[in-house]
């Protein structure tokens, strides 16, 4: 029965699948699901146990960077990459201080495994500004003061961004759900619902 | 926390030439007044009211805003040094009992380690007074599950994971006891052998020391004023109850961690603190190393809420091995751990009011019970101390030890269990006494602030339209409550720092102070940017530094009314060693010149108009500067300032689930020095009270010691889903105390009053009293007599 080609719920499936934020739909986390399963099925490569050399393209750049193949995707970012942007909080996705994109889509890179991101677009907070120059979320968090110790606000940041991506004109119910899994000790949510809807040019209700 | 402790305010030596000056007094609700103030001779003139001003009191953003927000602001647990090794700490598996034997042989032998350290001594929590009460042992006792035993350095966070597991402990087992009321029976375990005491960390935290001990319970502390019987006897009503509070983590979203990096010239330390002199201090002392071969750094700080101070045992574990293994040692908890290290305590207490039938209160008696685990610190007695005056008054404040990690000063320490009491039974009291709860807070508070900040909420809210108790009939009930704060004007006198002005016209800071995400960075641009004329973004703040002058600890919201004035008055001298300077060259005299509306000024002449660019141009060396210190408070009256948080809420009284609605804050934090970092705070203590209020909770596992919820799946704090409306207003209060009479905002904000509004507001929906926290639907349903009582807390 080795052979068999039955799609069977893997951990790296379930992983994926778990990564990604409550910032994207149900549908959304099917389809990822969906897409690891047909991928694992042509999988046929075993890599590990031992440190390896992955390419990873990462805020439109490739990166070629040693790793176990146990390393998270955080991990990887924060430490061999120095892209300390990404915050590790509970570091078992039910904080979301470390959302990144994967693929332009919210994934928690906390639960997610380095090895299975090659050939994926990944976008970090580092990648959202240009040369200095802030994404309009990252600006509209700056004029509405929506962070204080600032730790949660990487993954907030990512997590509205995303969210203006697929719909331009959210309502303060939207900005909630699309942050509903980011966790902030110091209570800057008002600020962080104004500073999107003011991105959207609505006003705050 | 003692609050004493926080209070180092002391007689200045050295100059003491005076003058008389004149200082804007009072709320401008009312009509400012001026007060006459002795202060000494080189005080800055007075500061007038911030509607005259250029920056202070102005909303400006966030200096480090943009770092935050574009993820470049380096943290502690950002810091990468060459060479630099990942460390774990290794953690007891029991709740009590003796370390028999440590084998680190196999962790040392797996690839990668670079050094095992195993801990000499627990830092934290109490100590016997006697130590030969105990059997003389080569490890610490351990006391609870999770305390530190040894740590480990590896070339990666994977392996040091995977090394500490391979750490193998034997221990001798010994009863235990996690549970507050059962740690109270006369046969509980014992967690101290005997009487222990904690001592005070740089933050606060730490109970009365020397008091009784009798098995577990440390105390009473008894505090009286009068004869409460007598003021019983002369009530016309009386109102007592038992309240219970419940065990909160801090749970900073970093955690607590320290990159070491031991050279023998100097040690650095970069620190996730509340208080980079602390950990100087602590390190110095624990290390017996001169202070000054210490070196603390703290540049982007991820939350602290009172937990984070002094070297801690991750921070002397950190240097351990960071000189065994002769490279930079990075050592941050894990996430389960920063749950076990500290926590604010929870409590028990019984309270009972005397009052006459005009609202005049007659007694206040409160005992309270409380958990600081294996450390002190449980009192509950500040709000019903020091928010009405009560002529008798008897406080008995008891701390029981349980196998626990220790608690610590927790945001506004011991005032958020005290006032869900204090304020619920004032609330009962108004209905006893058929008065509306505000008018009888309005008879028996005297604040100047307070009474402004109720007119307020007269006005801007629905108070007026509040419905009897429990008049909404179908299952889902509506209420407003209110509920009132008080904390205390602490000034910590290690608050220095110096201003510099270069040639070029470029302004910097600099002091060790550290900015923990209050923004006290931005506080500090605009207080210089006031005195020099220069926009807040043009000025430089270089801080968390010990290599700069030293800065007060951040706790009891002690930084912005403690550094402030320093600041103010190096920025104010430095101005007149420029204007002494470059006089001559602009023909004129020193005290010609001023700073109005951004620019130097001639004050006989205001043709004569220059950038202070222009005019630093003109020094005749290329930098000038200036160092300044706390001075004392102009007078010393003890004083105290709050606010009162108004909150509207539904209640499902079939699923038992509240929802905030609707908060209104009014607060006072003397000058706001800027409201823009002044309202975050308040909607972070807003937000954190609700959080209190309705969800979080430590869980200890009886039979096992274990906290059960050590993360943040079933340890729950709120969410965006759970985020109220919320609406602030800023009372200015001018004291007249300091150059510029500014106070935090951290604990007043929020955090102290919020479950208790919460609670009065649940009365007003249901008619039914809450005394119990947190407010989860199991407890909700309880109390509206829909299900057993669950266990009693």
């Amino acid at each position: 029965m080795a052979d068999s080609p039955k799609i069977t719920f893997s951990r790296r499936g379930f992983l994926k699948g778990a990564g990604v934020t409550a910032a994207t739909s149900v549908i959304e986390t099917a389809n990822a699901l969906a897409r690891d399963a047909k991928e694992a099925l042509h999988a046929d490569r075993v890599q590990g146990p031992d440190a390896l050399t992955i390419k990873l393209h990462i805020n439109g750049r490739e990166h070629s960077v040693v790793i176990e193949p146990r390393d998270t995707l955080a991990q990887t970012l924060r430490d061999p990459l120095g892209l300390t942007g990404t915050k590790v909080v509970c570091d078992r996705g039910s904080c979301s201080a470390c959302t990144v994109w994967i693929d332009k889509t919210p994934a928690l890179a906390c639960m997610t495994l380095s090895i299975d991101t090659t050939g994926r677009e990944i976008t970090t907070i580092e990648g959202l500004s240009h040369n200095g120059t802030m994404h309009p979320v990252q600006a509209a968090f700056v004029k509405h003061d929506a962070m204080q110790c600032g730790f949660c606000t990487p993954g907030m940041v990512m997590s509205c961004a995303a969210l203006l991506e697929r719909n331009p004109k959210p309502t303060l119910s939207d900005v909630k759900h699309a942050v509903s899994g980011n966790l902030c000790r110091c209570g800057t949510y008002p600020k962080v619902f104004a500073a999107t809807l003011d991105v959207a040019g609505e006003k705050e209700v | 926390m003692s609050l004493d402790t926080l209070s180092s305010e002391q007689d200045q030596p050295g100059t003491t030439a005076k003058r008389s000056d004149s200082f804007v007094f009072g709320i401008p609700q009312n009509g400012l007044e001026h007060k006459e103030r002795e202060v000494l001779f080189d005080e800055p003139p007075p500061l007038p009211p911030n509607s005259e001003l250029m920056y202070i009191g102005k909303p400006t953003v966030r200096y480090d805003g943009p770092a935050k927000a574009m993820g470049t602001g380096k943290y502690t647990a950002d810091v990468h040094l060459p060479g630099m090794l990942y460390a774990r700490m290794v953690d007891a598996t029991i709740p009590h009992g003796r370390i028999v034997s440590i084998d680190t042989g196999e962790a040392e032998k797996l690839p990668g380690v670079r050094a095992v350290q195993v801990i000499e001594h627990f830092y934290g929590g109490a100590e016997l007074r006697d130590p030969k009460q105990e059997v003389p042992s080569r490890y610490p006792v351990i006391r609870y599950a999770g305390q530190p035993i040894a740590a480990v350095a590896a070339t990666s966070q994977q392996i040091a994971d995977d090394a500490a597991k391979l750490v193998k402990v034997q221990y001798d087992s010994m009863p235990f006891v996690v549970d507050r009321s059962a740690a109270r029976a006369a046969d509980a375990p014992l967690v101290f052998p005997g009487p222990a005491d904690e001592a005070g960390s740089a933050g606060g935290g730490g109970g009365p020391k020397g008091v009784a001990q009798t098995g577990n319970v440390h105390g009473p502390q008894r505090k009286q004023s009068g004869d409460v019987e007598k003021g019983f006897a002369d009530a016309d009503v009386m109102v007592e109850s038992e309240y219970f509070t419940q065990v909160q983590t801090h749970s900073a979203l970093e955690t607590h961690g320290f990159v070491v990096d031991w050279k023998p010239e100097e040690v650095t330390v970069y620190a996730s603190t509340q208080g980079t002199a602390s950990v100087r201090e602590e390190f110095a002392d624990v290390f017996k190393l001169p202070q000054s071969q210490v070196r603390v750094i703290t540049e982007f700080m991820g939350g602290g809420f009172g937990a984070k101070f002094g070297a801690g045992n991750e921070g002397v574990m950190a240097a351990n091995l960071s000189r065994k293994a002769n490279a930079p040692v990075k050592l941050m908890l894990d996430r389960r751990q920063e749950h076990i290290v500290c926590n604010r305590p929870d409590s028990h207490q019984q309270l009972k009011i005397g009052a006459k039938k005009d609202g005049t209160l007659t007694a206040i008696k409160l005992t309270s019970y409380g958990t600081a685990g294996t450390g002190t610190g449980a009192g509950t007695a500040g709000p019903a101390t020091n928010l009405y005056k009560c002529p008798n008054l008897l406080t008995e404040e008891n701390d029981v030890f349980i196998n626990a990690g220790p608690g610590a000063a927790f945001r506004a320490p011991g005032h958020p269990q005290g006032c869900f009491a204090f304020e619920q039974a004032i609330d009962e009291l108004a209905v006893k006494l058929e008065m509306d709860p505000l008018m009888l807070r309005d008879k028996i508070d005297e604040h100047p602030a307070r009474r402004v900040e109720r007119q307020i909420i007269l006005q801007r809210t629905n108070w007026r339209n509040r419905k009897p108790a429990g008049s909404d009939a179908g299952p889902v009930k509506r209420g407003i409550g209110i509920a009132q704060s008080v904390w205390y004007r602490f000034v910590s006198m290690d608050s220095s720092c110096e201003v510099r002005i270069s040639r070029d016209g470029s302004v910097e800071l600099m002091s060790a102070v550290q900015d923990l995400g209050t923004g006290t960075k931005t506080m500090l641009a605009v207080v210089v940017a006031e005195e020099l004329g220069v926009p807040p973004s043009d000025v430089v703040i270089r801080i968390g530094d010990t290599r700069f002058p030293i800065g007060p600890d951040s706790g009891g919201s002690v930084t912005t009314g403690s550094i402030s004035p320093a600041v103010r008055n190096a920025a104010w001298q430095v101005k007149q060693q420029l204007f002494a300077a470059v006089a001559p060259r602009f023909r004129t005299t020193a005290d010609n010149l001023t700073i109005k509306s951004g620019r130097v000024v001639f004050k006989n002449d205001a043709s004569k108009s220059y950038s202070l660019k222009q005019v630093a141009a003109k020094l005749p060396t290329s930098e000038i500067s200036a160092r300044a210190t706390r001075v004392a408070e102009y007078s010393k009256e003890r004083l105290t300032y709050g606010g009162v948080d108004y909150v509207e809420l539904a209640v499902d009284t079939e699923t038992g689930r509240i929802h905030v609605e609707k908060v209104f804050g009014a607060h006072d934090c003397g000058r706001p020095i800027n409201p823009t970092g002044v309202l975050s705070q308040i909607n972070g203590g807003i937000l954190q009270g609700i959080s209190y209020a309705l969800f979080e909770q430590r869980i200890m596992d009886q039979n096992s010691g274990y906290m059960l919820n050590a993360n943040l799946e079933n340890y729950k704090i709120l969410g965006a889903r759970e985020v109220p409306e919320i609406e602030i207003e800023l009372v200015e209060n001018y004291i007249a105390q300091s150059s510029t009479d500014a106070a935090g905002i951290g604990e007043s904000a929020g955090i102290i009053t919020l479950a208790a509004a919460i609670g009065n507001a649940f009365y007003n929906a249901t008619g039914v009293r809450l005394r119990k926290l947190p407010m989860t639907p199991a407890n909700v349903l309880a109390a509206l007599g829909k299900t057993q009582e669950e266990v009693e807390a």
